[in-house]
């Protein structure tokens, strides 16, 4: 009984962690969606943003500083448009990556000048004690953490299928030639992009910071969110927070189980090893469309 | 031996009559003549910071060029065969006492099956999927190696050499290190310059251009994207053997991080896909960058007089000017530095007619 309520536990704890994996990968599929270009400062994004939050709480309290913050990101996107995509337009797409990587580049630098380097605590007013379902105890701060991931998955996918700017960004995803044929601006909608993977770093930042503290290795958490694009399928909304819910609960019943008799860190590759499992068997992912090549 | 490692040479004509030397080939001499006297002539810092590690990486870089450059098969792993290598070729010399050759050998070839088996779900997938593969391979090949006995285990596993010989030639100064170094890297680029040029490379990149196409045509997908991945591993093995040989005198997980892949595949992004000349330089432009800045800035603080900045601002400042010039650079000319000197040997030469 007590290993069912154990394994119960990590479970849940698990599927929570995997939602703001789910929320993490989004911010990769909104930028791959408008540009076919895996954005490697993604990780930096979610450095500078958590950053740019613990910095100014004490002046503005955390509701100015998330606005504030808001305000920040948009900056950056406009930016990173400006001096990335803009003048990279029509270079491959491993040349826009490494462009990706000389931008983390520069926002680590400036995020670590402007706000130093020392690792932030960023404590989010939640109780520490545990939430009580009969025997099963559930980490508030878990809840919470999956409640706003939850909350901005929802409204993403909202936002692709419902608005104008969400279904320019799909059909730019489909094909930017004739997207811009009929009329879509495409540098105003990468801005877009690029402000909304802002947006998603900063909620990442922020509930990941709390948990983990504000350090350099939160760059490392974005790249965890990449197997769960690959499980859940790149252009399926719904996958993607199903293999973050998958994600998690391997990652947790693998340290809880597995990791005790080989020494822990299970949950550092537990993730990879699903991915490449579903590479290898289910290339397309849990609901992605398998797509087929015409010579 | 004149056509070396100048990969865009063959294309143009080296001689308009008379004895017309091309700059590719005058560049490529007096490369090859100062490489051999560098020890001579450059203090032990040049070549234990700059000089050797240089070399290594762009044995690395130029592996990876073979999977990503030539066959257009993205790897994001190419630390991790380097950590496979370094520890393949020090467990064999030190414990079984290999010869150091064929330890580097040995390193290369476990690298080289490990590539093979990273590479197979490169038959069915592209893009970021194949990113994500490689990702992972590079994740658990750096978790295993931390955690099989075997190598030492613990996150900061080290394994050091005993001192380095082969046969009756000690190297024990860096000057002999760095000739060893010279000369692996310099067979190992002269037979894959051979490689790329021949029918294999050509098959690559056909498979780069349209691998349906070229599969449709007769060329093998499993053989030469294999063939790829295994070069790309081969390389990178050689490159981690020399690194514990001939640089740190050690074999350390923490020294092949994901962050070095991405530094690599940079160097050849940077310095140009898809030729020999462009790995190397782009491993002069990714190493040797970090530290000019790190010495401008430290000159224009001091000029400035402002003593008082601290050494975390500098380091975060030199984040930034890094990033600007990889992004310059990018944007001046999407296809790589050796875009760049080509344009300009070519240039060079009809200058002086």
């Amino acid at each position: 009984m007590g290993d069912l309520i154990y394994a119960i536990e990590l479970l849940t704890t698990g599927v929570f962690t995997g939602l703001m994996y789910s929320m993490v990968a989004l911010g990769f599929v909104l930028i791959f969606k408008a540009s076919s270009v895996f954005n490697y400062a993604q990780g930096a994004m979610t450095l500078f943003a958590a950053l740019t939050v613990v910095g100014l709480m004490p002046h503005l309290g955390l509701a100015g500083s998330l606005l504030a913050t808001v305000a920040v990101m948009c900056v950056m996107a406009v930016v990173a448009e400006r001096i990335v995509f803009r003048p990279l337009m029509g270079a491959s797409q491993l040349t826009i990556f490494m462009g990706t990587v000389g931008f983390a580049s520069i926002l680590e630098g400036a995020a670590q000048i402007v706000w130093g380097t020392k690792p932030q605590g960023l404590k989010l007013d939640i109780p520490v004690e545990p939430l009580k379902f009969g025997e099963l105890l559930v980490s508030r701060q878990d809840l919470f953490a999956a409640a706003v991931a939850g909350v901005f998955v929802g409204a993403l996918v909202w936002f692709f299928r419902n608005t104008r700017t969400g279904l320019a960004l799909r059909a730019i995803a489909d094909d930017p030639a004739a997207a811009q044929v009929v009329g879509i601006k495409l540098r105003r909608v990468w801005a877009i992009a690029w402000a909304l993977a802002g947006a998603i770093a900063i909620a990442a930042g922020v509930l990941w910071g709390n948990r983990i503290g504000v350090h350099f290795a939160m760059s490392l958490i974005a790249l965890k969110a990449l197997p769960v694009l690959i499980i859940g399928g790149i252009d399926s909304v719904a996958g993607v927070i199903v293999a973050g819910m998958i994600v998690g609960a391997a990652e947790a019943l693998g340290e809880g189980f597995i990791g005790t008799y080989i020494g822990g860190g299970v949950q550092d590759v537990m993730a990879y090893i699903v991915a490449l499992l579903f590479l290898m068997f289910r290339p397309s992912g849990l609901f992605g469309q398998s797509t087929i090549l015409r010579v | 031996m004149a056509s070396g490692s100048a990969p865009e040479s063959l294309a143009q004509p080296a001689q308009r009559g008379g004895v017309f030397l091309s700059t590719n080939v005058i560049a490529l001499g007096a490369i090859l003549i100062l490489a051999a006297v560098a020890p001579a002539v450059l203090s032990e810092y040049w070549l234990k910071a700059i000089l050797i590690p240089t070399l290594i990486f762009g044995l690395a870089a130029f592996g990876l060029n073979m999977v990503t450059g030539y066959a257009g098969l993205i790897s994001m792993g190419q630390a991790a065969f380097m950590a496979v290598g370094a520890f393949a070729a020090v467990i064999a010399y030190g414990r079984f006492g290999v010869p150091i050759p064929l330890a580097l050998l040995c390193g290369g070839a476990l690298s080289a099956l490990i590539g093979v088996i990273v590479g197979t779900p490169s038959l069915r997938i592209k893009g970021l999927y194949l990113m994500v593969a490689t990702l992972a391979a590079q994740f658990i090949i750096i978790w295993i190696l931390q955690r099989v006995p075997w190598t030492g285990t613990g996150s900061f596993a080290t394994l050091n050499t005993p001192p380095v010989r082969i046969a009756s030639w000690n190297l024990d100064t860096t000057a002999d290190r760095y000739y060893l170094v010279f000369s692996v890297v310099l067979l190992l680029t002269l037979f894959g310059y051979n490689l790329v040029t021949s029918r294999i490379g050509r098959a690559w990149m056909a498979l780069r251009d349209h691998d349906i196409a070229a599969s449709v045509m007769g060329i093998s997908m499993l053989r030469y994207k294999l063939l790829a991945f295994l070069m790309a591993a081969f390389y990178a093995g050689v490159a981690g053997g020399l690194v514990v040989f001939c640089w740190t005198g050690a074999a350390s997980v923490q020294e092949y991080e994901l962050e070095i892949s991405i530094e690599i595949l940079g160097m050849i992004i940077i310095g140009g896909l898809g030729s020999v000349l462009g790995s190397y330089l782009g491993a002069v432009f990714i190493l040797l960058l970090p530290i000019l800045i790190s010495f401008a800035m430290q000159q224009l603080t001091t000029l400035i007089g402002h003593s008082n900045v601290s050494a975390a601002v500098l380091a975060n400042a030199e984040h930034i000017v890094f990033g600007v010039l990889v992004l310059y650079f990018l944007v001046k000319e999407p296809h790589g530095l050796a875009r760049l000197w080509k344009r300009f040997a070519s240039w060079l030469d009809a200058k002086r007619g």
